[in-house]
């Protein structure tokens, strides 16, 4: 599944990085903490969070995920959006809470929605 | 073949918070090293980086490329740690709120350092400095 496909079963917003719309998504990380993400996602993992700043991306570049999902309607602060566009790296959102959002996202990769 | 590259890392400056270790990334993809073995190295040197952002003053890393091996020094002027058995324990973090906010100060960094790495030695002098050195073999 690429990253466009889930923006569009899931209707979320994009906020920036185009360019990484064709990235892979292989399963998914949820987590806050950014030393959690950079020892324990692994390769093609999107990431739901609510961190809004760019050192996320930075985890996301150098752990290579697809693309960051931002949760309960959050937005990329500035300098998030232009790491985002240097990377590659998809910001989207969505208003659904974590749980939800996680919820749905599982059954769509596990081919249940 | 050896390859020696330097960063400089400023205490504090959270927007640059992992440049070197994205440059090391790149350098190592180029060289051809195994992804498994990058993913390691990257951890790492990003946990380690992070650390002198998070708690030093300032600092730098030196790495070095040979043939079988790369070594990461990173040396920082700051605070120290008094006990370094006690930061390695999982959860344990002296890092603000406002680092916490951020979602860093979790108290994983140095065991993901750990996990990742082939020799890892820490060395620190309270008030004066931090010195990380790793070797991760390819
Ligand atoms: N370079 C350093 N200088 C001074 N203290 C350090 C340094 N590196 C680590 N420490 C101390 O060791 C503790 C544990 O470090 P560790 O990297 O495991 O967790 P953290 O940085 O607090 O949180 P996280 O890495 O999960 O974001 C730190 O909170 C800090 O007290
Ligand atoms: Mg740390």
């Amino acid at each position: 599944m690429k990253v466009s496909d889930l923006i569009i079963a899931l209707n979320l917003h994009l906020f920036c990085g185009d360019d990484g719309l064709d990235n892979e998504v292989s399963g998914a990380y949820v987590s806050d903490l950014l030393s959690d993400v950079m020892g324990f996602a692994k390769e093609g993992e999107v990431w739901i969070t609510l961190q809004t700043h760019q050192n996320v991306l930075a985890v996301a570049s150098l752990r290579d995920l697809p693309a960051v999902i931002l949760v309960k309607g959050l937005e990329p602060d500035a300098e998030m959006r232009q790491h985002s566009e240097r990377e590659g790296i998809p910001v989207l959102g969505t208003s659904m809470p974590t749980f939800e959002l996680a919820g749905r996202l599982y059954m769509l990769l596990k081919g249940m929605e | 073949m050896v390859i020696e590259q330097t960063y400089f890392i400023r205490g504090g400056d959270f927007s640059h918070a992992g440049d070197a270790s994205s440059k090391v990334k790149k350098l190592l993809k180029q060289l051809g090293v195994d992804a498994r073995k990058i993913k390691n190295i990257v951890i790492a040197l990003y946990e380690a980086e992070v650390n002198i952002v998070a708690h030093a003053w300032e600092g730098m890393i030196r790495i070095s490329i040979e043939a079988d091996r790369i070594s990461c020094t990173l040396e920082d002027k700051g605070p120290g740690i008094e006990d370094i058995g006690q930061a390695m324990v999982e959860g344990y973090s002296t890092a603000s709120k406002e680092v916490r906010e951020m979602g860093f100060g979790a108290g994983m960094g140095l065991s993901n350092i750990k996990r990742n790495t082939d020799v890892l030695e820490i060395t620190s002098e309270v008030g004066v400095g931090t010195k990380v050195y790793m070797v991760n073999y390819f």
